[in-house]
């Protein structure tokens, strides 16, 4: 297997579904002459040309809507936003228009196309440019949503939402695209709407997807040198959203820690603890407990972003408080 | 080719008066008499527009006894913008629209049964009931929607053209909208992409001069709607949306532009609504006057249509009637079609959220 980044990760995924099928087009502001914002289409210009790697003006509704027309009518788009708090203007193509479609017209028009872009905080960008979206998305019935935290999955996961036939919004972490992994060679391919099992423990789970995967994981290793093993459960997809995989590390450890990049109040993590005390009401030895961003707009000033991220060291304490050890 | 938008005859002064109605095409330039069609043809286009009248007369009937519910707005009064557009395009073209479209679907061929069961919400209906009247959509004649968000789909009939492009086809897509979708964000975004990428599309306003309750005139800083082609180097041209013939003229300059030059072009069809905007306003009163609309009425399309052929003396009024009692004929079927046909089961409430499909 391969070690690659996150970014090359993506980049292969594009490469072979362009190759793969003639259909598949990406658009969005700096893909094709720039290589886009974050590189993830480097290259792709060159191989397949104008018509196949599409620079937009700063119109996100504009190129968004004509994305979804051109779905309707047989294409297959990737429409890559250059971050998704630039989405927020086109949300109204992806929600009133892509998720619906299938419904409203009663099963004639499918709406094959990814929506894909750079998602949550990275550092120091101030408010309007550290947001995680995912809660927001994963509301919406007729999306699926992608949180893939490592390059593994963000390959597989990336070629799966390209074949589907549903709309997928792809949330790609801001911070992960030089991030480096394994990737299994040849074609990868990682199904929607399945969690992995990232590390094994009886003690407590770690419910978690996207970026926080890697804190999740951080955070198994350094518990594990106290002696603690924990489960962590990385959705990966957050809608649909694996409630086995979920149930099934629950039922085993009886204790459960939900870690998310978002907000609080009506975050993914709200979802995740109503399907543990759905099916797991009599397994639980002690409350869950979540982990999320600080309920503020994201702060500029390093020490204030830094208190309002989730991260390793509030893990750990959650961690804790539910398995009575602080 | 020319980039200069076409336009009639201004009326004298550019800037109307506060709360004075705009005109509704009838300054404009009279197409050519009866512009080359066939007596056939002349009936045909009668039909269409008969049919979206009668039709529309038994869904305010339907609305009335409870059988139709939600939002139903009536397209009375604009049916020779639908017709005229239709009766041009080829069936591999592309319509798409916005929430006033009944009219159109039937313009376009949708079945009179599946629209009307689709506005009873029965199984039977283009969506199967899932749709209702503000999204009627029908695969076999390229009927896109029924969209109900002002301006959301005219990004939508931007990427059909893409699409169209992207294929090298020769298809043009049909975007239909009404005045006050010209001033929503969309609108110029997708206006911008049409032209700056040569898409073949055919922006149609459908200027009623309401936007809901609100007169153009207190909505728009510019009435001039069509000088938005300009602002993105679009052919355009204003049009009496109320003579059929005019808007199939107007409609041949726009497919020719769009499958030779591939160019997108931006027509102002200057009309006027004879109903409510939908079901819960007044029709008149409130924010339009009696008088206003009465003067109006006197332009109705139908008229205005079956004046030129009954001039032309081509069709007794006999023949006239029977036209007529054929549109009442299929208007009935559709009711008694959509009356007697099954709600939707309710284990398709939660199909066709998701399809089950990959590539």
């Amino acid at each position: 297997m391969a070690v690659v980044t996150y970014r090359d990760a993506l980049t292969q995924a594009l490469r072979e579904e362009l190759q793969r099928d003639d259909r598949v087009f990406l658009m969005g502001e700096e893909v094709a002459q720039y290589n886009g914002a974050y590189k993830v289409s480097k290259g792709l210009l060159d191989e397949f040309g104008p018509m196949r790697i599409v620079d937009t003006p700063i119109t996100e509704l504009g190129f968004a809507g004509l994305g979804v027309g051109a779905a309707m009518v047989g294409l297959r788009p990737i429409v890559e936003f250059m971050t998704w708090n630039f989405a927020l203007l086109a949300l109204d193509e992806v929600v009133n228009a892509a998720a619906k479609m299938l419904y409203m017209s009663g099963g004639q028009y499918k709406m094959p196309m990814v929506f894909r872009g750079p998602n949550g905080a990275a550092l120091q960008l101030g408010a309007q440019h550290s947001q995680a979206w995912e809660s927001w998305l994963a509301h919406i019935p007729g999306l699926k949503v992608c949180t893939p935290g490592t390059p593994a999955d963000a390959k597989g996961l990336l070629k799966s939402a390209i074949r589907d036939d549903n709309p997928v919004v792809f949330l790609e972490g801001e911070m992960l695209y030089n991030t480096k992994g394994e990737v299994p060679d040849g074609e990868h391919i990682v199904p929607l709407g399945v969690a992995e099992l990232k590390r094994e423990g009886d003690h407590c789970s770690v419910i978690t997807h996207g970026k926080m995967a890697l804190v999740a994981m951080r955070v198994a290793d350094d518990l594990a040198k106290e002696g603690i093993n924990i489960d962590v459960v990385d959705l990966r997809t957050v809608r649909p959203i694996d409630v086995e995989a979920i149930a099934r590390s629950v039922q085993k450890t009886n204790r459960a820690v939900v870690l998310e990049e978002g907000w609080e109040i009506c975050g993914m993590g709200s979802q995740v603890v109503d399907f543990i005390q759905r099916e797991c009401f009599d397994d639980l030895d002690a409350p869950v407990l979540r982990v999320h961003q600080e309920d503020v707009p994201m702060p500029y000033a390093k020490n204030l972003e830094r208190a309002a991220k989730p991260d390793a060291g509030k893990t750990i304490a959650a961690v804790k408080k539910v398995m009575y050890l602080d | 080719m020319s980039t200069e938008a076409k336009r009639p005859p201004a009326p004298a002064q550019k800037q109307k008066e506060k709360g004075e109605p705009r005109d509704n095409g009838a300054d404009a330039p009279p197409a050519s008499e009866l512009a080359g069609t066939t007596p056939e043809i002349r009936r045909e286009l009668l039909h269409s527009m008969l049919l979206q009248r009668r039709f529309e007369e038994r869904c305010a009937e339907g609305y009335a006894l409870g059988k139709i519910g939600g939002f139903l707005h009536l397209y009375i009064g604009q049916e020779a913008i639908s017709t005229g557009v239709m009766s041009m395009i080829r069936p591999d073209d592309y319509v798409i629209t916005a929430y006033r479209d009944h009219g159109q679907a039937l313009a376009r061929g949708v079945s009179p049964r599946a629209v009307m069961a689709e506005l009873f919400g029965r199984d039977t209906g283009t969506s199967g009931g899932k749709g209702g009247s503000m999204h009627i959509f029908d695969a076999k004649t390229n009927f896109l929607g029924g969209h109900g968000i002002v301006g959301g789909h005219v990004p939508i009939a931007a990427g059909v053209g893409f699409a169209i492009k992207y294929r090298r086809g020769n298809q043009v897509c049909i975007c239909f909208f009404g005045e006050a979708a010209v001033n929503i964000g969309a609108f110029h975004e997708a206006l911008n992409l049409a032209s700056l990428w040569d898409l073949p599309v055919i922006f149609i306003i459908e200027n009623n001069r309401y936007g809901m309750g609100t007169a153009i005139s207190r909505s728009t800083a510019n009435e001039d709607v069509l000088i938005r082609a300009k602002g993105y180097r679009m052919d355009g041209e204003s049009v009496d949306g109320q003579d059929v013939f005019a808007v199939r003229e107007s409609m041949a300059r726009a497919i020719e532009r769009a499958r030779k030059e591939k160019r997108p072009t931006l027509i102002e069809m200057r009309t006027y609504r004879f109903m409510g905007h939908s079901m819960s306003d007044a029709v008149s009163g409130t924010y339009r006057t009696k008088d206003e609309l009465e003067e109006n009425m006197k332009r109705d399309p139908i008229l205005v249509l079956h004046n030129k052929i009954y001039e032309s003396g081509e069709l007794s009024e006999g023949e006239m009637s029977k036209i007529d009692d054929e549109a009442k004929a299929i208007a009935q079927d559709a009711w008694d079609f959509a009356d007697a046909s099954p709600e939707p089961p309710l284990e398709k409430l939660y199909t066709d959220v998701y399809t089950d499909t990959t590539s």
